[in-house]
């Protein structure tokens, strides 16, 4: 029955045979996973690409005077320029290999931040960002005696660009901003936030953690400086993030963490160092996770990002509805614009408790602040819970979290 | 029976829906605020210690989960009345159970109803929840101030 309410042709049940996670058990249900902002499950592509490259291929990469050192290098080399075109880079070189989103932004923050801010400059963020997004520019700020300022959002949770366009000045530096809320889904318009920030000279940061996953993101179009994000979240490894940034910025930015492999020469007196972006990838890089992501990104494009995109709009619509149809419930981001993302909360009924009752049939859901306490704060709120749809969800997944939220509500009746 | 509903039982329910002991208490002798850092859990104990070093008074505040409000709701009926070090021998048996360490029905124990809260050991992510009224109790008696759960 609720198979109707999906009409963009997608076979879902197809796609969650590529995903052996989803065929787990929990407390003897199956589970329904719907914490994906959190975390992504990978397909057996990735898992199995890993498992292929760790058992036939593995070696270390830039050194290997041996066959397999140079097919090594050359796979991580073809990973870069795989991960350029995903995002629309025109170089691969712009392609930074990290740890995750949080490493990517805390590079910017210290490399960048270092070179370019200084007393009284001004970087601006949101109030609904993730805490990797705020904690890297207040310690930067204190550090550098420059001042923070914060877009307010609306209470949909949309931004006020009113505000926003108030709050540049020739004193902004940088704008660090989310694509999408991870709280929340509110997809912020980030094409024009670039352009406003480049009008008084400024740099724009995007967090791509929650929209790589769920929509076309280009960095030549958005014309953005930086964009991080993290393979966990798109279906691909822990341990391996990505920063994008313009080449012409990356070449002027100090060296972030230093060490071998981002050197030209070393003497004991001096060191040259080499060019973006060997010279921001210190140290042996996590070599079998860039595999990995390459795989995911394959698999991505293999479904391709505007199905997955239309599909997951479908959820989300069909999700608000089953849950709004229960009464009681308060819906925390109604923003137009919004990603497969739901945050609501009960009233008397801690998120915590929803989420382990959730639990006993199988439906995992995050209950709690998602790293985003300011953003709690301006709903008034100590916390949420949150259920965040992927493409390999299904309506009756949606069903079963409105049935298990119905009985929340009674045993705390 | 389900863990789950082994953990919200009935007792449970009730006390986090109508929490005893839920206001501040004027002039207390000790007092503490506790946060549980992982869920923005807030709570304040206050305590009004008699001469003899007892619990002649106890109450709390704060917002949390049902486990972290009915935890404290039912410790301050259960340490009324009691010493400073039967309270500390309480929270250590207690903080044990919780943690699948303590099995209070093979062991002498001191803690009463309280035993309701064995189910938590089975949740090993709400074990905080359980505790922060305890933590924050001992900050209180400490004069510490301010309390964190582990
Ligand atoms: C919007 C946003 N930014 C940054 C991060 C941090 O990502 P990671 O923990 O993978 O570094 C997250 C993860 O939750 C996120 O949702």
């Amino acid at each position: 029955m609720a198979e109707k309410i999906i009409k963009t042709e997608f076979d879902v049940e197809r796609i969650r045979g590529d995903f052996p996670m989803l065929s787990v058990m929990v407390n003897n249900k199956p589970l329904k996973y719907l914490d994906n902002a959190a975390t992504t499950h990978k397909p057996f592509s990735v898992i199995e690409r890993v498992r292929k490259f760790d058992t036939e291929e593995y070696a270390t990469i830039h050194r290997g005077t041996y066959k397999l050192g140079e097919r090594a290098t050359i796979l991580y080399n073809e990973m870069r320029t795989k991960v350029a075109s995903f995002i629309g880079a025109p170089e691969p070189r712009s392609i930074i290999f990290t740890s995750g989103a949080t490493q990517s932004i805390n590079l910017v923050a210290y490399s960048f931040g270092h070179r370019y801010i200084n007393e009284g400059d001004e970087i601006i963020i949101s109030h609904i960002e993730h805490h990797a997004n705020i904690v890297p520019w207040q310690v930067l700020c204190e550090e550098r005696k420059a001042i923070l300022k914060v877009i307010p959002v609306n209470d949909n949770g949309e931004l006020i660009m009113e505000k926003y366009e108030q709050l540049l000045s020739e004193k902004t530096r940088l704008v660090a901003i989310t694509h999408i809320s991870n709280a929340l889904g509110t997809v912020n318009p980030v094409r024009e936030i670039v352009k406003k920030a480049h009008d008084v000279g400024a740099r724009v940061l995007i967090d791509g953690a929650q929209s790589i996953p769920h929509m076309k993101v280009n960095v030549k179009e958005l014309n953005c400086d930086f964009l991080a994000f993290s393979g966990h979240k798109i279906y691909g490894p822990t341990g391996i993030g990505v920063l994008y940034g313009k080449p012409e910025i990356l070449e002027s930015m100090p060296p972030y963490v230093t060490g071998g492999d981002m050197i030209n020469t070393v003497t004991l007196e001096k060191t040259t160092y080499a060019k973006p972006p060997s010279k921001f990838e210190a140290g042996t890089p996590p070599i079998s996770q860039v595999i990995g992501l390459g795989a995911a990104i394959d698999y991505i494009n293999s479904i391709g990002i505007d199905r997955i995109q239309n599909y997951e709009k479908e959820l989300l619509i069909y999700g608000e509805k089953v849950l709004q149809d229960i009464g009681g419930i308060r819906i925390i981001g109604t923003a137009k614009n919004k990603a497969s993302i739901i945050s609501f909360s009960l009233e008397n009924v801690h998120p915590h408790d929803v989420a382990t009752i959730l639990d006993e049939d199988g439906i995992a859901v995050r209950g709690g602040h998602h790293c985003a306490q300011p953003t709690m704060k301006r709903f008034g709120v100590p916390a949420t819970t949150r259920a965040s749809f992927a493409f390999y969800n299904k309506p009756e997944e949606l069903d079963a979290l409105a049935r298990g939220v119905k009985k929340v509500l009674e045993i705390f009746s | 029976m389900s863990y789950q509903s082994e953990l919200y039982q009935q007792v449970i329910l009730d006390h986090n829906k109508k929490p005893r002991n839920f206001r501040p208490l004027e002039n207390p002798t000790h007092s503490c605020d506790g946060h549980n850092p992982l869920c923005g859990d807030e709570i304040t104990i206050y305590l009004k210690l008699n001469k003899d070093m007892m619990v002649e008074e106890i109450s709390f505040s704060g917002s949390g989960c049902a486990i972290s409000k009915a935890s404290a709701s039912l410790m301050t009926t259960h340490v009324k009345g009691k010493s400073v070090e039967e309270v500390k021998i309480m929270f250590d048996e207690f903080h044990r159970m919780i943690r699948g360490e303590f099995d209070p029905d093979k062991n002498k124990h001191h803690l009463g109803r309280l035993t309701i809260f064995i189910g938590v050991r089975e949740f090993p992510s709400r074990t905080k929840c359980a505790s922060l009224a305890w933590h924050t109790l001992i900050c209180a008696l400490d004069r510490k101030g301010e309390a964190y759960t582990e």
